[in-house]
């Protein structure tokens, strides 16, 4: 319902909000800003805000210097390859869980929750050495396993509670008509479920795209995502400035974009349900 | 209805779910505790055998344990003060009715989606620089010594960093539950005289109690693991070494498995008691 309120009022929520959002907004803004910079403008006395020489230099630079597609590419891999994989392993749990509930899903959906409350730090070594054991400690597999692990139990939940909103007597009469359980998951329930589950891989990339913990520990050169690359700047040569902001927004540009889409999604999957 | 078939082939779809989690969990966690019952120096004589409870009292009686408790404290009530605070006043002006509301929220929410190196690297070099950074100018403009912000007020500057990257979260979800109240309450007690603080206090805090409690706790959990941005900012020095860092370092800088093993239970204790009640709220908000 709207309230009805003064043209005065609203033109000041209007100005007090806007102040408020951009304030927020400006570290973000101003790492844009800057990547178009020279290095000697970057730093220079007083700051410059708009009116400066825009240059796209530093994005040369970045991708010259580093190979950047190489990050950006590990960091696509990683990222859409533990998505995908979690949802392929966690659409049939959902289904079975909200379609065929029994006395012990509540317990099972429960469990799955806290497993994702472990601290990594306190799984770290035995991970790490696992994954030399196997010989693919710095390799994207590990990662890709690593991560779908550590998202399972938020995308198992998120699906589970898609699922619950799509009624159960559409897939009944699927069965009566003679549908395989194959044929219902597939052709009746995964059609109807599309929205949900494409909310659910949003979010979810959106999680391992941007994860810290594994991806700085478990790679070094080779399967170095963008994290672990950023992170690479922390020991710098020199002005380096500009060519940090330029390699920054080109990391959390398509975030930055996908993030807008799963806005009311962001609320659904991080609290488990708790907030509606 | 569920039939006997259909109960088997659910259990059947269930199965690779649940025992990849299963392992997850079990197969690392007792390998740590395996570890954190012995002495195991991988590069200084590798694993030397049983050494009972050794590792845990030497875990908490080293000098670093107790200020790595502190500042572990310090920093999740720092952020969660901060975010719960600025996510309430946020949410109550988000909620109000304006021009360009959805293109504010997304300004707001913004912080959230930029990677944790980023932040931290943003924040450290062109803001807390005490030479460079943006705080310096803004210092020296008013005439001021500007602050080494992450050698001196480390620990706040830390705060300040996380605090930003966590604020959209506590806003998101507490406009979420503001919009959720019935305005029909707050526009009677308008009518019946409650001035605007009395309205907060008796209708709209109650209200959002429960999104509040969500808030803290799932916070609580991701900030008990904070790594990244401590990683790429101070590396743990100038007071800024988290329960998180220390064991982190006693694992893989002085590769003393079997103390950090010890440690790394300690932190399995801590996040497990924030969990039994984060559960609690979740599992009767599923029974509803």
């Amino acid at each position: 319902m709207a309230r009805n309120v003064t043209p005065q009022r609203k033109a000041i929520n209007t100005v007090i909000a806007w102040a408020a959002g951009l304030l927020i907004f400006f570290p973000i803004l101003w790492t844009i800003l800057t990547s178009f910079k020279t290095e000697a403008q970057a730093i220079s006395s007083p700051p410059v805000f708009l009116f400066f020489d825009w240059t796209l230099e530093n994005y040369a630079v970045v991708q010259e210097r580093s190979n950047y597609m190489r990050f950006l590419w590990n960091s696509v891999i990683i990222a859409g390859g533990s998505t995908v994989l979690g949802v392929l392993i966690a659409i049939p749990a959902a289904w079975s869980m909200a379609f065929v509930p029994s006395r012990r899903t509540k317990d099972i959906l429960m469990w799955m929750l806290s497993t994702k409350m472990l601290p990594a730090v306190g799984v770290l070594y035995p991970i790490y050495l696992i994954c030399i054991e196997l010989g693919i400690l710095d390799s994207r597999a590990a990662l890709v396993v690593v991560l779908m692990l550590i998202n399972l139990p938020i995308i198992v939940w998120m699906l589970y509670t898609y699922f619950k909103e799509i009624p159960g007597e559409i897939l009944e009469a699927a069965r009566m008509d003679g549908a395989s359980l194959k044929a219902e998951i597939l052709y009746v329930l995964t059609p109807m479920a599309v929205p949900g589950i494409a909310s659910t891989m949003l979010l979810n990339f959106i999680l391992a795209w941007n994860e810290a913990f594994w991806t700085l520990n478990l790679t070094a050169a080779k399967a170095a995502p963008l994290t672990a690359f950023i992170a690479s700047y922390s020991s710098p040569e020199g002005l380096f400035y500009a060519k940090l902001s330029a390699a920054s927004t080109m990391a959390i540009a398509p975030i930055l974009i996908l993030g807008w889409f799963s806005q009311k999604q962001l609320v659904r999957g991080l609290t488990f349900g708790a907030v509606k | 209805m569920a039939t006997q078939h259909s109960r088997s082939a659910a259990r059947l779809m269930m199965a690779p779910a649940v025992i990849l989690l299963l392992g997850w969990m079990l197969v690392p966690l007792v390998m740590t505790l395996w570890f954190s019952f012995r002495e195991y120096l991988p590069l200084r004589g590798g694993d030397m055998g049983f050494v009972g409870l050794e590792n845990y009292i030497r875990f908490v009686t080293s000098s670093a344990f107790w200020p790595s408790v502190q500042t572990t404290l310090v920093l999740v009530g720092g952020v969660l003060l901060i975010t719960t605070i600025f996510g309430i006043l946020l949410a109550l002006l988000l909620d109000q009715p304006m021009w360009g509301q959805g293109i504010v929220r997304i300004l707001v929410i913004a912080p959230f989606f930029v990677m944790p190196t980023v932040t931290a690297l943003v924040w450290k070099n062109m803001f807390m620089d005490p030479v460079n950074g943006l705080f310096a100018h803004i210092w020296k403009f008013f005439g001021a010594q500007p602050v080494e912000w992450l050698s001196q007020w480390s620990l706040f500057s830390i705060i300040i960093i996380v605090a930003w990257q966590w604020l959209p979260f506590a806003t998101l979800i507490l406009l979420t539950a503001i919009q959720s109240l019935d305005s029909e309450q707050l526009e009677a007690a308008e009518m019946d005289g409650a001035p605007p603080l009395k309205r907060f206090a008796y209708i709209i805090l109650p209200h959002l109690s429960r999104a509040l409690t969500v808030v803290v706790l799932i916070q609580t959990i991701f900030l008990l693991s904070i790594f990244a941005e401590i990683f790429v900012t101070t590396q743990g020095s100038f007071g800024t070494r988290t329960l998180t860092y220390l064991i982190y370092q006693r694992v893989l800088e002085s590769q003393n498995v079997g103390l950090g093993s010890a440690g790394g239970i300690y932190a399995v204790i801590l996040a497990n008691i924030v969990a039994i009640f984060l559960m609690r709220i979740v599992g009767k908000n599923l029974d509803a």
